[in-house]
C-alpha cells in the first residue's frame, strides 16, 4: 500500500522515522539498522534524497525511513518541509530523535518541536564516544525523565546500543512506551492566541491529538498546514499497519 | 461560516496582529527549555571545543588558510593519479586479455568478420576502456574525498571561499559542489542539493562542468606528461602530473566564477540566499565505513550508468573506423570535413571527431583519437611517452598550441551524456538543461578560437 | 554595537535580531535569539564571513547579515 509520500509498507509491521539535526550520524545509525537492506532514492516531487530499509527485530519488521536533517519543524527549506510533512502526515509508527551528545541544547531544539507533534518517541543520543572525547557526560536517565520518553546513548558507528534503541522502538510501536502530548507556556499574548485557536481546531477536528500545535502553525501562517486542514488529512488518526495480518492499513487520504 | 472558515479566517486576524513574534515567542520558549534540560543533564570538564577551534584558526587563517587548502587538492589529485596507474593497467590487461577470448569465440563458432568487430572490437572495447580508465581514480578519489567529508573539513572550504564565490551571485556551498565535479561532473550536479535557493542551485549546475572530471584527467594528464614533464626527469613526473593537474583546475575555478557572475547578472538574476552555514565539530571519521559506502553510493552508481551510454560510443567509433566509402573510412571522411573548422580552434577534425563520439564517456577521447591518427581499425593507446610525442607531433603536426587549446577544450567543453542526463533529472527543466549542455561548448569554442588566432598572429 | 564589530575571541549577549524573512527563521532556529550568548570563532581569510559560537554550535555568519544583529559586549 503506498501512501502521498510513496511509503511502500507491504511485509512490515511499522513505519519508523528517523529525524534529528544535520551532522548527528542518523545515516550512520540508519546503516547500522539497516545494514544492506536498504535503497536511496527521492522523495516524491523532491529533489531531496530518501533512504529507506528494513529492521528485524524479534520477529517484528521495521520499515525505516531516513528523515533529511532538519533544524526545526519550521519549513525553511525542502529538508525541513519534508522531514515535518512525513512526521505530521505520513504517521510514523515511531519517531526517533537522533541527538548529538556534544550538541545536547541546540538538538534538543528540534526534539521538543516534535514532542508536540506526536509523543510516539524515541531519542537516541548518538555520538557518546565524541562527547566523552571532550569530556562531556549526558545524564539519559535525566533526558528521559523530563521529556518521558525513552533515551537510549548510542554510538552509531561502532553498532553500540542499538540492541536496546530497537527494543525501546519496539515499545513505542506496540503502544507500550507512548508519550503524552507536551504544552509550552508562551507569552501571555502568545498564548492567549494560540489557546482560542486550538479550541477552534478541535471543533474542526474533533480528537486530533496535537490541536495546539496545529493551532500554532496556523498562527504562523504555514501554508502546507491549512491545506492539511481543508483536505481532511488531520481526520484520519494514525493506526499502525499490520499488513501481516490482512488487515488493510489506514491510509491518509 | 463552517468550522474551517471560522478558524482560517481568525488565524488570518490574529497573525496578522502578531506578525513575526509568533515564531520568535516560539523558538524563545522552545530555546528556554531545551536551555533547562540541558543545564540539568550535560556536564562539561574544561573549555570543551579549544582543539576544534585551534584548529579552525589555522585552517582558516589568513596566512594559512588557502596554502593548507590548494596543498590538500594537490594531495587528494596526486593520491588518486598515482594510486590509479598500476589498478588502471592491471585491468585494462585483464579486460582486453577477456577481449581476445571473446575474439576467439566469435571466430569459433563461425561469426560473420563484422559482428567480431562490432560486438567485441567496438562495444566491448569501449567498455573496457570505460571501465579500466575511470574506475581506479574514482575508487581513490571519492573515498579520500568523503573522508575529508566526514572529518568535518569541506564546511571549512565553503567557509573560506565563500566571499569569493558571493560576489560572482553564488555562494560558498559551490565551492564543495565544484569540487565533487573532480570525481565526477553528475556527482557534482547531485551534490548541488546542498544549496537551497534554486537560482544559486542552478548556477552551481552550470558550472559544475568546468571541474574536470575523473574521465578527463588521462587526456590532461597526457599532455601535461607529453609536452611539460618532458622537460622533467620520470619520478618528478607525477608530482607535475599533479601540479599541473592543479593549475587547470584553478583556470577551471575561474572560468566558474566568471559564467556565475555573468549569469547572476544577466538569465539568473535574483537576491542573494540567506547564509547561515553550521561547522560542525571535527569528528574521527571511520574509514572503513566510509570506503564501503562511497564505493556502493557514488563509485558504483557513476560507473552503472556510464558504461550504460559508453555502449554506444564504442560502437559508433567500431562503426565509423570499419565503414568505407571509397577508399577512405567514414571516420577519415569526418574528420577531413571537420578540419577547417578544427584548425580554427587550434585542434585538428580527428580531435573533433573524437570528442563528438566521445560525448557519452570523456575517457574515450583518447583512444579514439588514436585509432583515427594511426588509422587502424580500432581503439587503443600508446604506452610509450616517445612514441606518442612521435606520433603526434611528427607525423600529425601536433605543436605547442595543439596541446593548450586542447587542454582548455577538454576543461571547457560540454559535459558528458551522464551529466546532461543528470541535470535534467535534477532541475526537470530541458531550457536548463540545453543551457547546461551548450553555453560550456560555446565557450569552449570561443576560448579556444581566441587562444588559436592570437598565438597565430603573435607567433 | 553590532555583531561584526566582535572581535574574535570576544563574548557578548544578543540583544537584537532585526534580519528579516528566511534568514531570521534560520538563525532563530539555530538558537541565535535575544538573550542568548554569543562567541567570535575566528575569520574567513577573505575577511568575510566569520564563525560565531552560538549555544555549543559553530554558525558563519556574513558580515552584512551581522551588521544587522545587535549586541552587548561581555566584559
Amino acid at each position: 500500500m503506498k501512501d502521498r509520500f510513496d511509503i511502500d509498507r507491504t511485509g512490515h509491521d511499522y513505519v519508523v522515522a528517523l529525524a534529528g539535526n544535520p551532522n548527528t550520524g542518523k545515516s550512520t545509525l540508519f546503516n547500522g539498522f539497516t545494514g544492506l537492506r536498504q535503497h536511496t532514492g527521492n522523495w516524491p516531487g523532491k529533489t531531496v534524497t530518501r533512504a529507506e530499509g528494513t529492521l528485524r527485530y524479534e520477529d517484528k519488521r521495521y520499515k525505516l525511513v531516513d528523515l533529511p536533517g532538519a533544524y526545526s519543524l519550521i519549513a525553511d527549506g525542502q529538508d525541513e518541509q519534508v522531514a515535518r510533512d512525513f512526521v505530521l502526515f505520513g504517521k510514523p509508527d515511531c519517531v526517533v530523535i537522533v541527538l548529538d551528545a556534544t550538541n545536547v541544547e541546540r538538538n534538543l531544539a528540534l526534539a521538543l518541536q516534535i514532542l508536540e507533534v506526536t509523543g510516539r518517541v524515541v531519542i537516541a543520543l548518538n555520538l557518546i564516544d565524541e562527547a566523552q572525547r571532550r569530556g562531556i557526560t549526558v545524564d539519559a536517565e535525566k533526558i528521559s525523565q523530563e521529556l518521558k520518553v525513552p533515551v537510549v546513548p548510542t554510538v552509531a558507528r561502532d553498532k553500540k546500543g542499538l540492541i536496546e534503541l530497537a527494543a525501546a522502538i519496539a515499545d513505542v510501536c506496540s503502544g507500550k512506551a507512548v508519550a503524552p502530548s507536551r504544552r509550552r507556556e508562551l507569552d501571555p499574548e502568545l498564548e492567549s492566541a494560540v489557546t482560542e485557536l486550538e479550541r477552534l481546531v478541535e471543533a474542526v477536528v474533533p480528537g486530533v491529538p496535537n490541536a495546539r500545535w496545529i493551532a500554532l502553525r496556523l498562527l504562523d501562517g504555514d501554508p502546507s498546514i491549512e491545506e492539511g486542514l481543508a483536505s481532511g488529512e488531520f481526520a484520519t488518526p494514525a493506526t499502525p499497519t499490520r499488513e501481516g495480518s490482512g488487515k488493510p492499513s489506514e491510509v491518509a487520504s | 461560516m463552517s468550522g474551517l472558515e471560522v478558524l482560517t479566517s481568525r488565524a488570518g486576524e490574529l497573525r496578522a496582529k502578531l506578525g513575526e513574534q509568533v515564531h520568535l515567542g516560539v523558538a524563545e520558549a522552545t530555546f528556554d527549555e531545551a536551555a533547562r534540560i540541558a543545564e540539568s543533564s550535560v556536564k562539561r570538564r574544561g573549555r570543551v571545543f579549544d582543539w576544534d577551534w585551534k584548529l579552525d584558526r589555522i585552517l582558516t587563517s589568513r596566512i594559512w588558510g588557502f596554502p593548507i587548502m590548494l596543498g590538500i587538492l594537490a594531495v587528494v589529485f596526486w593520491l588518486t593519479i598515482k594510486g590509479a596507474n598500476v589498478p588502471s593497467a592491471l585491468l585494462a590487461d585483464g579486460l582486453f586479455w577477456v577481449e581476445d577470448q571473446l575474439a576467439f569465440a566469435f571466430r569459433s563458432v563461425g561469426a560473420p568478420g563484422w559482428a567480431e568487430g562490432f560486438f567485441v572490437h567496438g562495444i566491448y572495447r569501449g567498455l573496457a576502456w570505460v571501465i579500466s580508465v575511470m574506475l581506479p581514480p574514482m575508487a581513490i578519489f571519492f573515498p579520500v574525498f568523503t573522508l575529508l567529508e566526514d572529518l568535518g573539513y569541506l564546511p571549512r572550504v565553503a567557509f573560506n571561499l565563500d566571499r569569493m564565490f558571493k560576489s560572482a551571485g553564488g555562494n560558498g556551498k559551490q565551492a564543495l559542489t565544484h569540487t565533487m565535479g573532480f570525481g565526477c561532473n553528475a556527482a557534482g550536479v547531485i551534490a548541488t542539493r546542498i544549496i537551497q535557493s534554486p537560482r544559486e542551485r542552478l548556477i552551481a549546475i552550470i558550472t559544475n562542468n568546468f571541474a574536470p572530471c575523473n574521465g578527463r584527467w588521462p587526456t590532461l594528464i597526457m599532455l601535461a606528461t607529453v609536452f611539460v614533464a618532458a622537460a622533467f626527469s620520470p619520478s618528478v613526473g607525477s608530482i607535475v602530473a599533479a601540479s599541473t593537474l592543479v593549475g587547470i583546475v584553478m583556470f577551471g575555478v575561474l572560468v566558474a566564477l566568471l559564467v556565475s557572475g555573468a549569469l547572476s547578472r544577466t538569465v539568473l538574476k535574483g537576491e542573494p540566499s540567506a547564509f547561515a552555514l553550521e561547522m560542525p565539530p571535527y569528528r574521527k571519521p571511520q574509514v572503513l565505513r566510509v570506503f564501503y559506502t562511497s564505493l556502493i553510493d557514488r563509485t558504483l552508481f557513476v560507473l552503472w550508468r556510464a558504461i550504460v551510454w559508453a555502449i554506444p560510443c564504442g560502437a559508433l567509433a567500431w562503426i565509423m573506423g570499419n565503414t568505407y566509402v571509397g577508399d577512405l573510412s567514414v571516420m577519415a571522411h569526418v574528420s577531413g570535413f571537420l578540419d577547417p573548422f578544427g584548425h580554427a580552434l587550434g585542434l585538428d577534425g580527428v580531435i573533433l571527431l573524437a570528442y563528438i563520439i566521445a560525448i557519452p564517456a570523456n575517457e574515450i577521447v583518447v583512444p579514439t583519437m588514436l585509432m583515427a591518427y594511426m588509422n587502424v581499425d580500432r581503439m587503443i593507446e600508446i604506452d610509450n611517452m616517445v612514441d606518442l610525442k612521435a606520433l603526434l607531433v611528427v607525423q600529425h603536426d601536433w605543436t605547442v598550441l595543439t596541446a593548450v587549446c586542447l587542454m582548455l577544450f577538454s576543461l571547457l567543453h560540454n559535459p558528458c551524456s551522464t551529466t546532461i542526463w543528470t541535470i535534467y533529472k535534477e532541475t526537470g527543466s530541458k531550457k536548463w538543461t540545453w543551457v547546461a549542455t551548450l553555453l560550456p561548448l560555446a565557450i569552449g569554442f570561443l576560448v579556444c578560437f581566441l587562444v588559436a588566432t592570437i598565438w597565430r598572429a603573435v607567433g | 554595537m553590532t555583531l561584526d564589530l566582535l572581535r574574535i575571541g570576544e563574548k557578548a549577549k544578543v540583544v537584537t535580531v532585526n534580519c528579516h524573512g528566511f534568514l531570521r527563521t534560520r538563525l532563530a532556529d539555530l538558537g541565535l535569539l535575544p538573550g542568548t550568548p554569543i562567541q567570535a570563532v575566528t575569520r574567513s581569510p577573505m575577511g568575510d564571513p566569520t564563525a560565531y559560537e552560538v549555544r555549543g554550535s559553530v554558525i558563519a555568519i556574513r558580515r552584512e547579515d551581522a551588521q544587522l544583529i545587535e549586541v552587548e559586549r561581555e566584559r
